[in-house]
């Protein structure tokens, strides 16, 4: 599984309104992932943190699992101090053959999104017993 | 633009400034690095924090995925809010060598913020939604903006 580089013109496609009115906010970052290996699923956690699960968008085009997701302001008032600001998430993975596309699930907990990835029948370790006789 | 304010640069940048005096020069010491478990963050504070404010309310919002809210703590010393809790490493039970990326990080942490103004300790609330801390300070009597009628005669 490798990252696949994408030209930031094609970086969050989803429309954000920004603070100033109807100007598209365009910035967006790559959030941090763990990728490990289980004995039947390839599994993928992000830090998404602020994103919900109607923002969440997820997505397996060519090959490429696509992850995205906007996050909202959830505090109401005037700034006074900022170190972050809410913005879109943006990620991209190339897929091998070895994964079952079609039984890829995701969860959303806390702002950790999980994607488990089944590997397909043929990637799978198989045990061959070999009868001494 | 719009949001613009003088007032509140001038206050990013006191907070700056106290922030580079309060690690550099805190007991004539090193800077303390307290959150030397997050790769690429490693100097900055976690969680990153936003603080608002309107009429009747401060707000702190913290940036925090993957918390167990149980084991979230705050408390509150004269107008400075602790947050402490353990960011929580993957549950499931992963050899080192199956790890293909590893970049989330998990430990405990523990970051103060100080609220410019008066609040009430006692009412304070706290959220914790989709991976964000959203703590509510109700000002007190004495900060909250006071409407004067004008009395005509």
């Amino acid at each position: 599984m490798t990252e696949k580089n994408v030209p930031t013109t094609t970086c969050c496609n989803t429309a954000v309104a920004s603070e100033a009115g109807t100007r598209v906010q365009e910035r967006c970052v790559t959030p941090p992932v763990d990728i490990y290996e289980k004995e039947n699923d390839l599994v993928v956690v992000a830090d998404v943190p602020g994103a919900d699960k109607d923002s969440l968008d997820i997505a397996v085009e060519e090959g490429v699992l696509t992850i995205q997701a906007a996050a909202k302001h959830t505090a109401p008032g005037e700034r006074v101090y900022r170190e972050f600001e809410p913005v879109n998430y943006y990620r991209q993975f190339q897929l091998s053959d070895k994964v079952d596309i079609d039984k890829i699930s995701a969860a959303l907990n806390n702002g950790v999104l999980t994607v488990t990835l089944p590997k397909a029948e043929a990637a799978k370790p198989k045990k061959v017993e070999v009868k001494i006789s | 633009m719009t949001n613009w304010n003088v007032l509140n640069e001038m206050e990013d940048l006191r907070r700056e400034i106290n922030g580079i005096f309060n690690s550099v020069f805190a007991n004539g010491r090193l800077p303390r690095r307290t959150t030397a478990f997050l790769p690429g963050y490693s100097t900055r504070s976690y969680p990153l924090v936003n603080l608002y404010e309107d009429a009747n309310n401060y707000f702190i919002e913290a940036l925090a995925p993957g918390i167990n809210p149980e084991k979230l703590e705050l408390s509150i010393t004269g107008n400075i809010l602790t947050l402490s809790g353990e960011k929580e490493r993957i549950q499931d039970e992963v050899k080192p060598a199956s790890y293909l990326r590893s970049e989330r990080a998990a430990g405990r942490f523990t970051r103060s913020v100080e609220v410019s103004g008066e609040f009430d300790s006692a009412k304070v609330e706290a959220h914790y939604r989709n991976g964000v801390i959203l703590v509510v300070l109700p000002k007190t009597e004495k900060v909250k903006p006071k409407k004067i009628e004008v009395k005509v005669s």
